[in-house]
């Protein structure tokens, strides 16, 4: 089965989620619209305290190419615009909190049920844009933009990922099994936006029956790829490698290398967008860990707040740490007053027993993040020049090619926080960079 | 709500942490220490639980007085006492193995900051300072003598290797390695440090390391084939000179040394690649040592210098990061 060098196994504990049917969680009374949802140039408001909104009515104003709008999870009317806590950064970011009216009525003209076939790539790729779409497997890059690839890069190889090597979570999972189609249509518009006449479905082994099932769906030009169950293939970079055995080379993107690759949820979304005309206003999350009641996959609009999914799945117990993605990758929060945003492919609520709230001792040199770590980087080294502030140096240890998998620290028996370092690291780097271009 | 926790991300752990990873070569060294107790009875016994005691007892001290965090609950200490005893004559003095622990545990690893900031393995420091110290009681073997069997010794208070370089100077032949049943070394049943008797044992343990994926088997397979290979090229050009590598192979510390002194993940390399490097560098001077140097063991001589090497070993062997080839 195909793969990629280095990485990790951690125990999946998809079993507490994985087998519950969607359910959708009953409409809020408020909902939180980070105007941030996106990596990117921010976008701005264009709505006003008091004004009535509709479902699917567009919010913000994109700023620029690389960003995205935000649209109305439901109608109501617009009772502040105001900074929260964001739930990717921890810092206060602009939202537009929306009361709703009850009556989630839609903008005029939605939905809109047309044959995306019909149109040209350019209005498709245009539908796409407005829609708001990001990838939603966590990384929320604007769709658009990995869709509109330069001349001198033409995309060759389409890769709809529904790896979710996460451990824990199951959304693209339950997604893949209730609601093949989406998925399918959505990767048929997106061949037709690049002009492309196959692409593969790349689903870990751990998932036979969504195997099967998309097997069993699929036109012969999309052909179903079971990965080998190892942590991170759902890795860009790494799902390119494990599927065509090309590298995207340091520093650079898939389309380097002719690939693009979209999360099976974004997908679903494209299909949305360009068949009914709704813009990303809900997605499908899993909402486990030891320390949730009912663990349940839901079917959310963006904005919820985070209390409310927690009501709806029997409250917490012993929670000890709350996060926003999987428990590789994901972010921890500081409270219960963060909304569910377009980038949140699970809510996952741990117990101490769970994580992992221990100190950290010296590296022992033992070697184990070197051989986990798909970059093939140095870890205990960026990790020891952390510790010592020394970013500069740690650039020359490949500190910017590291992606923040987490594969290093998870294994390491001295537990340290090595994804920790990179990121202070990181901070360091930009910060420095961003001073030197003022002086 | 009670408090959440926030930090970065991963937010899980593997659960093999430090004192799990020393929890297992200490498993791995308890074939080779029991055979040792085996053929060298009581005293042999007595040696290890002082070392392993003295060991723990001076890092906590020592942690308490440097104002760090006391740490012997994660097995090193132990682990380093367990070691020095298995590189100690059995009949050693108890001042002579708790002197052993103060070196090991002071010089070889606390002065540096601890575990995993030391250069050089603390066993074989402390067994390197009392070797060039008190040379009389650190070759001072006793007579294996199987615990139920009374069996005839073969060889009579002296290691195979120290026959060996004693019948060169004063004969300046070899002929003693021809009357040494190669099977005494294998299972234990000749002179030497406690734990180095017995090449059966400790392979036994470093298959359960390679198995547990503690150690790779690149420094044993590396160290051990390289001895086995220079030794085997003099063995052709002249046997009447040079023992034959098989003997090499067996006798001496050459299995502890290559097994769990050289693999210590501390003072070796990171990357297989620098392992290969490190063992190969280690065989080579554990034979130039044996065949010509002054001593008949050159194994502990020969990890310690190649510790030094390890950090400009590291270097040389960064491995190529994702998406530079192809």
């Amino acid at each position: 089965m195909k793969t990629f060098k280095g990485g990790i196994h951690p125990p999946e504990n998809k079993i507490l989620v994985k087998d519950n049917a969607i359910v959708e969680l009953p409409l809020s009374k408020v909902f939180f619209v980070p105007t941030q949802q996106h990596l990117g140039a921010p976008a701005k408001p264009v709505v006003n305290t008091g004004d009535t909104v509709k479902r699917g009515q567009v919010l913000t104003e994109p700023m620029g190419f690389v960003s995205a709008a935000v649209h109305a999870p439901t109608s109501g009317t617009v009772k502040e615009i105001t900074k929260r806590v964001h739930p990717v950064t921890g810092l206060l970011a602009p939202y537009i909190i929306i009361e709703a009216d009850g009556k989630d009525e839609w903008a005029p003209g939605l939905p809109l049920e047309r044959d995306p076939f019909s149109m040209t790539a350019k209005e498709l790729l245009n539908i796409i844009r407005l829609s708001g779409i990001v990838g939603m497997g966590g990384a929320t890059f604007p769709t658009h933009v990995k869709l509109s690839p330069p001349k001198d890069k033409p995309i060759h190889t389409f890769i709809i990922n529904g790896a979710e090597c996460e451990p824990y979570l199951a959304a693209d999972y339950r997604l893949m099994l209730e609601q093949p189609e989406r998925i399918i249509d959505g990767a048929r518009v997106v061949m037709k936006v690049l002009g492309l006449d196959s692409a593969i479905m790349a689903i870990e082994a751990n998932k036979p029956d969504a195997i099967r099932l998309m097997q069993e769906k699929t036109p012969p030009e999309i052909k179903v790829e079971p990965m080998k169950v190892k942590y991170p293939q759902g890795a860009e970079k790494h799902l390119i490698d494990a599927l065509t055995g090309r590298q995207v080379p340091s520093g650079g993107l898939p389309m380097d290398v002719g690939a693009l690759v979209h999360n099976a949820g974004t997908v679903a979304a494209i299909w949305d967008a360009c068949a009914l005309g709704i813009p990303l206003i809900e997605r499908i999350t899993s909402v486990t860990g030891q320390g949730i009641n009912q663990p349940k996959n839901i079917k959310v609009r963006i904005g919820t707040p985070l209390k409310e999914v927690f009501e709806f799945c029997g409250g917490l117990n012993d929670a000890a740490k709350i996060i926003f993605g999987g428990p590789m990758m994901g972010i921890a929060q500081y409270c219960e007053d963060v909304p569910v945003m377009k980038g949140t492919s699970g809510i996952l609520v741990l117990t101490e027993q769970e994580t992992n709230l221990n100190s950290y001792q010296s590296c022992i040199a033992c070697g184990r993040c070197i051989e986990a770590c798909p970059m093939r980087l140095v870890p205990s080294m960026l990790s020891r020049l952390g510790e010592r502030s020394m970013w500069k140096e740690a650039l020359d240890f490949n500190l910017l090619d590291c992606m923040e998998c987490g594969s290093c620290t998870y294994v390491c028996p001295a537990n340290r926080p090595i994804v920790h370092f990179v990121k202070y690291l990181k901070t360091l780097q930009r910060e420095a960079k961003a001073k030197g271009k003022e002086a | 709500m009670k408090d959440i926790f926030v930090s970065s991300s991963p937010h899980i752990h593997s659960v093999e942490d430090i004192p799990w990873i020393m929890r297992q070569v200490i498993y791995a060294l308890i074939p080779g220490a029991l055979v040792g107790m085996y053929f060298f009875g009581l005293p042999a016994a007595k040696v290890i639980a002082i070392s392993v005691v003295s060991c723990m007892v001076i890092e906590a001290i020592t942690q308490k007085f440097m104002g760090r965090a006391v740490t012997v609950s994660d097995g090193s200490a132990a682990l380093t006492g367990l070691l020095l005893a298995m590189n100690l004559p059995a009949g050693s003095p108890w001042w002579l193995v708790v002197l052993g622990s103060l070196i090991a545990v002071v010089l070889g690893k606390q002065v540096y900051g601890g575990l995993g900031n030391n250069p050089f393995n603390p066993a074989l420091v402390a067994r390197v300072f009392l070797l060039i110290s008190f040379p009389v009681q650190m070759t001072t073997w006793l007579q294996p003598r199987p615990f139920l069997l009374k069996v005839a010794d073969t060889v009579s208070g002296a290691t195979p290797l120290g026959a060996l370089k004693t019948a060169m100077f004063e004969h300046g032949s070899i002929d003693i390695v021809g009357k040494l049943n190669l099977m005494d070394p294998f299972f234990g049943n000749i002179g030497g440090s406690l734990g180095e008797i017995s090449a059966f044992a400790l392979i036994i343990g470093g298959v359960y390391l390679i198995a547990r994926r503690i150690i790779s088997w690149h420094i044993p397979v590396f160290f051990i084939g390289t001895v086995a290979l220079m030794t085997g090229i003099f063995w052709v050009i002249n046997p009447n000179l040079y023992a034959n590598p098989v003997f090499h192979m067996l006798s001496g510390g050459l299995m502890l040394g290559a097994i769990f002194m050289a693999t210590d993940m501390v003072t070796s390399p990171i990357t297989n690649k620098g392992k290969i490097i490190f063992a190969i560098g280690c065989g080579v001077i554990t034979v130039v040592i044996r065949l010509w140097g002054g001593y008949p063991e050159g194994v502990s001589f020969a990890i310690l210098i190649m510790n030094a090497f390890v950090s400009l070993i590291n270097k040389m062997t960064r491995p190529e990061k994702f998406g530079v080839g192809k």
